[in-house]
């Protein structure tokens, strides 16, 4: 049982972690989510004891870390793969952490078993890929057999066969009743792995709830709908008729209708009544990853080039009339909210983007209307999706035709 | 180090707790999860279709005590104690080349250039006039002392260099302990292989250089030339740990070590102005070399350091930078 109560660490101006307070319990893989630079790193260096927090604090099993009479024994951790002596061989680097805590050199040997080192037990640390250091890692958080384990990021460099192997030693260790305690950018690894998730952002806890909840909070499933597109009046008809009838419908960049607040039969039934066929009809289940993306959408500090919607998986465009439960920060249609550069909470609480009240009264204004969205386009399609699944030439080539055949036209 | 006196000592409050949550948590034991919190299982995960792959890997036997927090190793939890981290740190220490390279250079320089100065003024047949032929294993020891510097820095330093000190202070979040292990090791190690070069170096002038006018050393002054030589040097490789603690970066620790050393006698040696002289005069008697010559000779000087006062110089100045390092490890983030 890992245990944190207003948990706050700054670094001069800066805050890393501010007010944090949750509890990982035993029996469980709980997830510990958050984009780059939002704390998750701090807060396992606290919760061991190599940072102290400025204010607040957290226990493990009741006590402070660095108060435990045998911490190896209680709690194992892996925070960073490279943290070891490159020039000391595997089985040294291991025997000088055992002898530590008084562990026998039997364990050692057992450990390199178990995480499939023993081939290169002598083999000096320096030579290991990334992912054998994360073996390695691995090995000396076990080396104690610990009640409690904390690991950052271990499915990071290794192969498919290794992140299984990780997974399925997560799941068994939860299982014999001790508390384990993973963080990862995977989301879909997350999904596989975790039972229970605490999400932070800007150093600011977001969730704290099993995976399923998280879902449910976070995303909303919807229905795609297809009409026949050699007849293009019949997305409109179909349309109005759905938005008569109450449902939110934002059409996609390849054609098709995203219908929100209506069930599938409904969806149906008003296209027949319409006289509208249907070349597609299908429901569309919120991800992890879509959840979590929808929920740190505004909680994240180093972004890319690439505007977020060409990431796997997060569909182009916000889902429309989304309210995502009361959570703060989230931002539909995933752009960036200007003017973060100051309070690092003004970000993670209250309205941005000058829209007042998002959440409160209208649903769904923003899938149709992206405000302030800087990228051309009602939709926000990024200008070259590399993963768009059904990427029609249309919505890219179109800003590039005008100018060719006004070029043409000049001939 | 383990006492083996020692009963073991499972927590009593963990034990309780054990008992009293037996039947709680004890069908979890082994066994697929029957269950206990089914509705939070996400929707994709395959159930465990892998077959369990960790067959070297002993769980706890189906009658071991499940506590509060959970999980109870069936290895008895005992308190650890500094034994625990000398033993973890002398395992460090050799199982590293930078040991075996420093040490060695070490040895090679003193063993080397003593016995070549030996032979130079063996051969050359110069007359000592009574100066003790202990004395000329200094030239190799001032360098062989850069080693036991480098070796001193490299200590600390490189587990903060490497990032190995977190892994180091997870397993033992006793960071005094962590130290104190460290320093004395080291000291330990370095002393002992400097008392046996030194004793070899002084054996082999002894022996090259009879019958050439030279005192005949008397016990003491064995013993100092040896013994104190070597608690000299060791005691500054430990000074040049304490402030690779404090400074936790390897080449900076190593350079204000080495400006230590060789900078006072180099100012001194430019510093030709008059109204300086005692400045000068000061830095001179007090400068490493020096200091480190005064081991090696009995020579009483009308001022500066004499008998042994360079140990204790040293030694009271390692003492306060090793307590600085000390309140430093403590306070800092790693």
């Amino acid at each position: 049982m890992i245990e944190a109560v207003g948990l706050t660490k700054r670094y001069g101006a800066k805050t890393a972690v501010h007010n944090l307070s949750f509890q990982v319990r035993p029996g469980t893989v709980t997830g510990f989510l958050g984009p780059n630079g939002s704390g998750k790193s701090t807060t396992m260096r606290m919760i061991l004891g190599l940072d102290t927090p400025t204010s607040g604090h957290v226990t493990i099993g009741g006590h402070p870390f660095r108060k435990l009479p045998n911490a190896p024994r209680q709690v194992g951790a892996l925070l960073d793969a490279k943290a070891v002596h490159g020039g000391r061989s595997a089985r040294q680097h291991l025997l000088s952490l055992a002898q530590l805590s008084g562990i026998p050199a039997s364990r050692v040997d057992e450990v390199l078993g178990l995480v499939g080192l023993q081939d290169v037990a002598k083999k000096r640390s320096k030579g290991f890929s990334l992912g054998m250091g994360q073996r390695l890692g691995i090995a000396a958080a076990m080396l104690g057999d610990p009640q409690v384990l904390l690991f950052d990021e271990p499915v990071n460099g290794l192969d498919p066969d290794g992140i299984l192997w990780v997974r399925n030693l997560m799941k068994q260790l939860a299982s014999e009743g001790r508390t384990v305690f993973v963080s990862s950018h995977l989301m879909s690894e997350m999904a596989l792995t975790a039972e229970h998730l605490i999400v932070i952002g800007r150093g600011q806890l977001l969730a704290d709830m099993n995976v399923k909840d998280f879902i449910a909070a976070n995303s909303t499933g919807f229905a795609r709908v297809r009409t026949p597109d050699t007849e293009p009046g019949l997305a409109e008809k179909l349309t109005s008729a759905l938005s008569e009838a109450g449902g939110q419908v934002v059409p996609e960049p390849d054609g098709a209708l995203r219908v929100t607040g209506l069930a599938l039969p409904r969806i149906s039934d008003l296209a027949h009544e319409a006289d509208v066929r249907l070349w597609e009809l299908s429901p569309h289940q919120a991800s992890l990853e879509e959840a979590y993306m929808q929920l740190t959408q505004g909680a994240v500090d180093y972004r890319s080039a690439v505007p977020p919607q060409a990431v796997p998986g997060m569909m182009p465009g916000a889902v429309p009339g989304v309210v995502p439960g009361g959570v703060p920060g989230a931002v539909p249609g995933g752009m960036p909210p200007q003017g973060y550069a100051g309070d690092p909470y003004a970000g993670a609480y209250g309205p941005q983007g000058g829209a007042p009240g998002p959440y409160a009264g209208q649903p769904g204004p923003y899938g149709a209307q992206p405000q302030g969205a800087p990228v051309p386009g009602p939709y926000g399609a990024p200008p070259a999706p590399p993963q768009q699944p059904q990427a029609q030439p249309q919505p890219h080539a179109a800003p590039a035709d005008p100018t060719q055949q006004h070029s043409e036209d000049a001939r | 180090m383990t006492s083996p006196d020692q009963p073991q000592q499972p927590q009593p409050p963990r034990q309780d707790e054990g008992t009293m949550m037996l039947n709680a948590v004890g069908p979890r034991a082994g066994g697929p999860q029957p269950g206990a919190q089914p509705q939070q299982a996400p929707a994709q995960q395959p159930q465990q279709a892998q077959p369990q792959q960790q067959p070297a890997y002993a769980p706890a036997p189906p009658q071991a005590q499940f506590s509060g927090g959970g999980y109870v190793s069936p290895i008895p939890v005992r308190p650890t104690h500094l034994g625990h981290a000398l033993a973890s740190e002398w395992t460090k220490i050799k199982s590293v080349r930078s040991t075996v390279w420093t040490l060695g250079v070490m040895i090679v320089l003193v063993l080397g250039v003593g016995t070549l100065t030996g032979f130079g003024i063996s051969a050359s047949g110069t007359d000592l006039r009574g100066a003790s032929p202990l004395g000329f294993g200094m030239f190799g020891m001032l360098l062989g002392l850069m080693c036991v510097i480098t070796l001193g820095v490299l200590c600390v330093s490189s587990e903060y260099g490497t990032g190995m000190i977190r892994t180091t202070l997870t397993a033992c979040p006793s960071r005094a302990r962590v130290l104190a292990a460290k320093a004395i090791v080291f000291f330990l190690l370095s002393f002992v292989v400097t008392a046996v070069t030194t004793t070899l170096v002084a054996l082999i002038e002894t022996g090259l250089l009879s019958g050439q006018g030279g005192a005949t050393p008397s016990g003491s002054e064995w013993f100092k030339a040896t013994v104190g030589v070597s608690l000299y040097v060791a005691m500054l490789g430990l000074l040049a740990l304490a402030v690779g603690a404090l400074l936790r970066h390897s080449a900076g620790a190593i350079t204000i070590m080495i400006g230590l050393v060789l900078l006072p006698l180099v100012l001194a040696l430019f510093m030709m102005a008059e109204s300086l002289q005692d400045l000068r005069e000061f830095l001179f008697e007090y400068s490493i070399p020096s200091q480190l010559g005064v081991m090696y000779s009995n020579a009483v000087a009308a001022s500066g350091p004499s008998g042994w006062d360079p140990l204790w110089i040293v030694t009271g100045l390692t003492a306060v930078v090793l307590g600085g390092a000390f309140v430093a490890l403590h306070h800092r983030d790693v």
